[in-house]
């Protein structure tokens, strides 16, 4: 992004913002990706139609301008590159109306779109990840149209519990790393150096280098990077491309240590996402911490759960307390450690298909990346409740980092 | 006396309080103190994230915060209503308060103090218009006519 390109043009599509008390932190963040929120006009008569035209009866006239809003932009009276649908969280009537409002957009217009729920509580640094990948895909959709990583480049990928490195060379992964993020420059170097020795490359003939993942700003500046970019566009990229579905509609799911992303692409480009990280007992965490109960390592888990059945452990509660005591509680009154592992899985996929899938059309395929995937009953459980075969590709730990580098090689001819 | 009106943005309501010698409680003033507080930087209408937590005194912390947020402006009506005036299913002209939750809450709460009250609904005919202002006028000076 440079400040010679125009800003991004976001549709505010919302209930409840303004009296929630966070606009600013929206405009903060929209403003640190080069972007301005903006209002589409309606007139009264619009209103007053809406539910009609719409076929959706609501009882809030927050809602009901919503609805107008969008039309207004499906309709092509008012010009935006991408929407932002927020309402409350917790409100059932406007939680109907914000997945209605995101799908009407979607099926009607080409434009990029993202719901959010959002609470007093919700700040800038929240919504930057998201605000970023939406005006990505506004903005950069010839850079992610790349298919084909080209030339020498490297990515590194700082999650928030392990840093990848890939180097690649004419569209083949030569070297990786992977180690635990410690300290975000530490471990990068780490990996990255692994990476390198792998391929057995310097890292001055490296042409191109991205980053992404939490620590992206930090890396970003430390290397020198060509590439800084959120990990929504860049994981789609990366698990379209080691799956080789580059063309037509894919969902891609990433549960990662910290938070899931849910993506719907179309040609490997993000249409709709949603990014969940409020609970920790839908992440990778909480699989990380029955491995540890159970007395296997992560890499274990996976096989002991294919073993066991979920349906025999009783799990009360979603929380990363009080879900491994109801564990703790089964193991105490001799439930198998394989049917444990198989409820943990269960429980990790059934948050992820309740809270997060909703928000998004899944479309087949269904490609499931980063490490969790690795977890051969994460994969299991979600194919169980979604009832579609889900693709985990070769090196799915590695997506953030095979993501950038191919979107870096965008960058050798600059 | 102190009337609240519903919907609490409506003009032709604060119009016809002031008219009939009261003091119409409506949302603008609110909004017009949180405008004009200098200190405050919260666009556009300088809520602030702390507003919805103060809107905790009327709805639990699982009511949406956009709900809670709205309860905290409409605190100091409420508690200062000695009357109310609320119209049903209003045009968006005539006034529009965007919650229908918050709404419902609020005519509870009114309803729950006990105090005098005048429910109508939004007139439809100029017939009804008619009825619709004779009702206020006639709720306005009985107000008057109590308080004497």
């Amino acid at each position: 992004m440079t400040s010679s390109e125009n800003p991004v043009r976001i549709a505010e599509l919302s209930c409840g913002l303004e009296y929630s008390g966070i606009q600013k932190e929206i405009e903060s963040a929209t403003k640190q990706v080069n972007a301005v929120m903006v209002y589409p006009e309606v007139d009264i008569s619009d209103i007053d139609n809406i539910e009609e035209e719409f076929g959706l009866k609501v009882a809030s006239p927050d809602l009901k301008l919503m609805m107008a809003r969008a039309k207004a932009i499906v309709t092509g009276k008012v010009h935006v590159d991408a929407v932002f649908v927020a309402t409350c969280f917790r409100c059932a009537e406007a939680a109907i109306v914000r997945s209605e409002v995101r799908r009407y957009i979607h099926e009607h217009t080409g434009i990029p779109v993202i719901s959010y729920s959002f609470t007093e509580r919700t700040t800038a640094g929240t919504l930057l990840t998201r605000m970023e990948a939406l005006t990505t895909t506004a903005r950069r959709k010839s850079l992610l149209a790349r298919d084909k990583q080209s030339g020498l480049t490297a990515g590194i990928d700082s999650g928030s519990t392990t840093t990848k490195a890939v180097v690649m060379k004419d569209n083949k992964i030569i070297g990786k790393g992977w180690v635990p993020t410690i300290k975000v420059l530490e471990s990068a170097e780490e990996a990255y150096e692994n990476a390198l020795k792998e391929a057995g490359v310097d890292r001055k003939d490296i042409q191109a280098l991205g980053t992404t993942g939490y620590g992206r700003f930090l890396l970003g500046e430390h290397f020198k990077a060509d590439l800084i970019q959120e990990e929504i566009t860049v994981n789609s990229k990366g698990a379209v491309y080691l799956a080789d579905k580059q063309k037509g509609t894919a969902t891609v799911l990433d549960i990662g240590g910290m938070d899931n992303k849910a993506i719907s692409v179309m040609d490997g480009i993000p249409g709709m996402f949603t990014m969940g990280g409020i609970c920790a007992g839908a992440s990778g965490r909480f699989l990380e911490m029955t491995a540890k109960r159970l007395g296997v390592s992560i890499t274990e888990l996976g096989a002991l759960a294919v073993k066991g059945n979920a349906q025999n452990v009783k799990m009360n509660s979603y929380c990363i307390v009080f879900g491994i005591q109801s564990l703790v509680n089964s193991l105490a009154t001799g439930s198998k450690p394989e049917d444990v592992a198989a409820a943990a899985c269960h429980s990790v996929a059934e948050q992820l298909f309740e809270q997060q899938l909703q928000e998004i059309d899944v479309k087949e395929p269904v490609i499931m990346v980063g490490g969790t995937s690795l977890i051969e009953g994460l994969p299991k459980a979600v194919e169980e409740l979604l009832k579609v075969k889900v693709i985990v590709p070769e090196n799915a730990q590695y997506i953030g980092a095979v993501g950038a580098a191919l979107l870096a090689s965008g960058f050798i001819s600059r | 006396m102190k009337v609240f009106i519903y919907p609490t943005n409506s003009l032709v309501l604060s119009d016809l309080v002031e008219r009939f010698g009261h003091e119409p409680l409506a949302i603008m003033q609110e909004i017009g103190k949180k405008v004009r507080t200098q200190s405050l930087d919260s666009p556009p209408i300088n809520i602030t994230p702390e507003d919805p937590k103060l809107g905790l005194k009327y709805a639990a912390v699982e009511v949406p915060s956009g709900v809670r947020g709205r309860m905290s402006l409409f605190d100091p009506l409420i508690s200062n209503a000695d009357a109310a005036i609320v119209v049903h299913d209003p045009a968006p002209s005539f006034g529009c308060m965007g919650c229908a939750r918050t709404n419902e809450l609020v005519n509870f709460l009114i309803r729950a103090k006990k105090i005098p009250l005048l429910e109508l609904d939004y007139p439809s005919s100029e017939d009804d218009a008619k009825e619709f202002v004779y009702k206020i006028s006639r709720f306005l000076k009985s107000l008057t006519e109590g308080k004497k």
